[in-house]
């Protein structure tokens, strides 16, 4: 197979379809797999998922993802982007049901938002719904995205990382995380296959972007 | 900041997407998946289908269409009808759904909505109920099991503690009328859950779901007003939006 296609991993964490028919959509080739060979030889490589950072990792380290995705993404410096808890996946840590070691990409932890300093009631966990993003550090990801729009998300946990690396910030009780850069990683903790028109152009300048 | 949503709520039966008039006269509104493109390119916020079929007949819920329907959706998709266990809805999010509606099961065995938010997260579990007015108050009503003499605002709360991430709160009687929400019954509800609250039953025009909001609604839902009238889901944000609630206009 040429590589001309993008490869959409799983590891058995949620719902992969949504991001297969988004990529399909905008007309790339998509293989969705766990197979190393074809992870490997990958345009682009996504990591999606939905639920617990332990369950992630064992995941990834039972299905031997952990090695290769190393060696793909930080020595062949092969684009990556890693969707929710494929984003969260890339730090260093998680306090998620204890401590966790993450695939350590990226100078970053991931926390539970703490809204125990904050008078409102209303403010629940999880993070559901449509919340716009506030553009920092450009980055050609948002290439025809203005500030301000909304992305769909959903999390009870966010990453917590270096300004440097940091690309979008969104609001929930206080200013968050919502996607990063560094170098061939990107990441962000909305879903993109979820957030419609916006979504959809963000996931294309992935895909053809110089990443 | 979180934004309120406008959701289009549609009824799935005989393999055609309905209409109901206070849970009954069913009028067509078309093939679900040109039904669905069109919602997506219309880009709402969410979708809400409720397979009628499966709730009223006790059959599986469509599995085939629900896939149909979730290819064309690049929106969070919340799919109802007949969900009974927890490998139905392993089947529903495998379909392609994002959250499931749970009506009938939760009035039976309330223990399904924890098992299911255990299993999946309570963000994929909408417990929906429906609601009739009796008197002064309220009740619980449901297609197949009827008059459920029971107060709808201790059910709802009893699901929110059992991990329920919504609440789609429907009114029969206000069902297809374009009467406008329910105000009272939203009244009822106000501030005493902290899950959010899709209202659904009765919205003829924008100004029903500035009402619906200030009155404590997190989000609308709404379908006649969408196929019987001339508004379309961006009018219904647009005058929210100039009425100064927060809604998503990409």
């Amino acid at each position: 197979m040429s590589s001309n296609y993008i490869a959409v991993i799983d590891y058995h964490m949620g719902n992969l379809r949504s991001v297969e028919k988004a990529f399909q959509k905008l007309g790339a080739r998509v293989v969705v797999t766990n197979d190393h060979e074809l992870i490997a030889k990958a345009d682009k490589i996504i990591l999606p998922g939905v639920g617990a950072f332990s369950d992630g990792m064992k995941n990834l380290a039972n299905l031997g993802l952990i090695e290769l995705l190393n060696r793909v993404v930080i020595v062949e410096k092969k684009p990556i982007l890693g969707i929710c808890l494929g984003m969260q996946l890339f730090a260093s840590s998680s306090r998620e049901h204890g401590y966790n070691k993450g695939l350590g990409w990226l100078d970053a932890e991931v926390e539970k938002f703490d809204f125990s300093g904050i008078n409102d009631v209303k403010i629940k966990i999880p993070h559901v719904g449509w919340n716009d993003i506030k553009l920092i550090n450009f980055s050609s990801i948002y290439d025809g995205i203005i500030n301000g729009l909304d992305f769909y998300f959903v999390h009870s946990f966010h990453m917590v990382a270096k300004q440097n690396i940091v690309t979008a910030t969104s609001n929930y009780g206080y200013d968050f995380v919502a996607s990063v850069k560094q170098e061939n990683i990107h990441a962000c903790q909305f879903h993109p296959e979820k957030s419609q028109q916006v979504g959809l152009r963000f996931l294309s300048n992935f895909m053809r972007g110089e990443c | 900041m979180l934004k309120h949503r406008v959701i289009p709520c549609v009824l799935l039966k005989n393999w055609q997407l309905v209409k109901s008039i206070g849970f009954s006269s069913y009028r067509t509104i078309g093939h679900p998946t040109s039904t669905a493109r069109i919602y997506n390119s219309r880009d709402v916020d969410e979708l809400i289908v409720l397979d009628i079929d499966a709730s009223l007949g006790d059959e599986e819920i469509n599995l085939e269409i629900i896939a149909d329907i979730a290819d064309e959706c690049f929106m969070p998709l919340t799919i109802g009808g007949n969900i009974r266990s927890l490998d139905d809805i392993t089947a529903v999010l495998k379909a392609g759904a994002d959250k499931v509606a749970i009506n009938t099961k939760a009035l039976q065995d309330s223990s399904f909505i924890s098992s299911a938010a255990r299993r999946f997260g309570s963000q994929c579990v909408v417990a929906s109920i429906d609601v009739k007015k009796y008197g002064d108050s309220y009740i619980v009503y449901n297609q197949r099991l009827g008059d459920l003499h029971i107060d709808p605002l201790s059910k709802v709360l009893e699901y929110e503690a059992l991990g329920a991430g919504e609440i789609l709160l429907t009114s029969v009687d206000r069902d297809g009328s374009t009467l406008g929400y329910d105000m009272k019954l939203l009244h009822y509800f106000k501030n005493k859950l902290k899950i959010p609250v899709i209202i659904n039953g009765g919205m003829g025009c924008p100004d029903h779901a500035c009402e619906a909001v200030n009155a404590g609604a997190d989000a609308v839902a709404a379908a006649y007003v969408f196929h019987f009238t001339q508004y379309t889901p961006n009018d219904i944000k647009r005058s929210l939006q100039s009425n100064g609630i927060p809604v998503r206009m990409n």
